[in-house]
């Protein structure tokens, strides 16, 4: 009762740090909205959005948050290859979109158009990088996290570790839809 | 406290007691995981397909004016999706009680912060939410030239 007690203290505190991110991330989006017109002669929103590659970019963070649901469900019933399975597909599936997301970064700033460039492109970056960064985060974390589950096993300690990850996860995945509706779609439409 | 959390926000106990009812678990189950993955998808294709269409009719199918609110109106919908199938915000007990009025209380600071930054900056003499005005304003006012 104890421990259980404890776990639920550990996931509400953890909880409370995604939401003061939230706000961290909604004062960035606020700076997008601000600036997405002083453009200062470069690229415009509407150079931004790229229909295919951003559609499976979401596709794939969407499935990553999937499996890493699998990943938690595995892990509390006790099945340890099946969770290390889930965690290693939610990897590939975090790195894929990572790459993408440098891929595009690269192509935008070998262009000329680096956050240097005006304030919407500063915005912009600022933006998507920050999600970015959170991703390697949990990219790392998740490394970790593999490696404890192979040596330790499934013990109390290892998946409280995984669902607070898995948290974090789906937290990324509800920032990304944002920035698929607000910078990609309105990119689209404006 | 615990008690009048739970009976304010007593709408979303009922909107989702058919769940709760069936998965005894915290965490959900295969099918609650498999049912949001599938309504997530559902709602990035009805976001997107209708924005393609718009950007490839150089912008003459569809307004604006309907885009803007449909396009946001699905990422609200996919936000309680996710809410619900993923982070299990609507589920029973005391800690998801308090995790949604942390969230709840997190809801209205952001949109203090981006309504409020939105208006204010709209309203600035500068206009600076308009790109071509703020610039020919600061080229006659202020003699600044690009």
């Amino acid at each position: 009762m104890n421990k259980h007690d404890n776990n639920d203290k550990t996931i509400f505190g953890f909880w409370v740090y995604l939401m003061t991110d939230l706000v961290m991330f909604a004062a960035l989006f606020a700076a997008f909205a601000v600036l997405r017109n002083n453009t200062f002669g470069g690229i415009a929103i509407r150079d931004i959005f790229n229909p295919p590659f951003v559609l499976i970019e979401t596709l794939i963070l969407l499935t990553s948050s999937f499996s890493i649901g699998l990943t938690i469900l595995s892990a509390q019933a006790n099945k340890k290859t099946q969770t290390i399975f889930f965690l290693l597909t939610t990897f590939a599936l975090g790195v894929s979109f990572l790459t993408m997301e440098l891929i595009e970064f690269s192509h935008l700033i070998h262009d000329g158009n680096s956050f240097q460039r005006s304030a919407f492109l500063s915005s912009f970056f600022t933006l998507v990088g920050t999600h970015g960064l959170h991703i390697t985060a949990g990219l790392v974390w998740m490394g970790i996290l593999i490696i404890q589950v192979l040596g330790r096993g499934l013990t109390i300690s290892t998946v409280r570790k995984l669902t607070l990850l898995t948290l974090f996860w789906h937290f990324l995945d509800i920032v990304w839809i944002f920035i698929f509706t607000i910078v990609y779609l309105f990119g689209g439409i404006l | 406290m615990d008690l009048y959390i739970y009976n304010s926000l007593s709408f979303w106990g009922y909107f989702m007691k058919s769940q709760t009812q069936t998965e005894k678990s915290q965490h959900g189950s295969v099918r609650s995981y498999t049912i949001g993955f599938l309504l997530s998808i559902i709602l990035t294709f009805a976001a997107y397909i209708p924005v393609v269409i718009h950007q490839n009719s150089y912008h003459q199918t569809f307004s604006h004016e309907l885009l803007i609110p449909l396009v946001l109106f699905f990422a609200l919908l996919q936000l309680m999706v996710q809410l619900i199938f993923f982070l299990h915000l609507a589920g029973s007990g005391s800690s998801a009680r308090w995790n949604l009025a942390v969230f709840i209380s997190t809801v209205c600071i952001v949109l203090v912060i981006v309504i409020g930054s939105v208006w204010i900056m709209s309203h600035l003499n500068y206009n600076m939410m308009s790109g071509s005005n703020m610039n020919k304003y600061i080229q006659n006012q202020e003699g600044i030239h690009k």
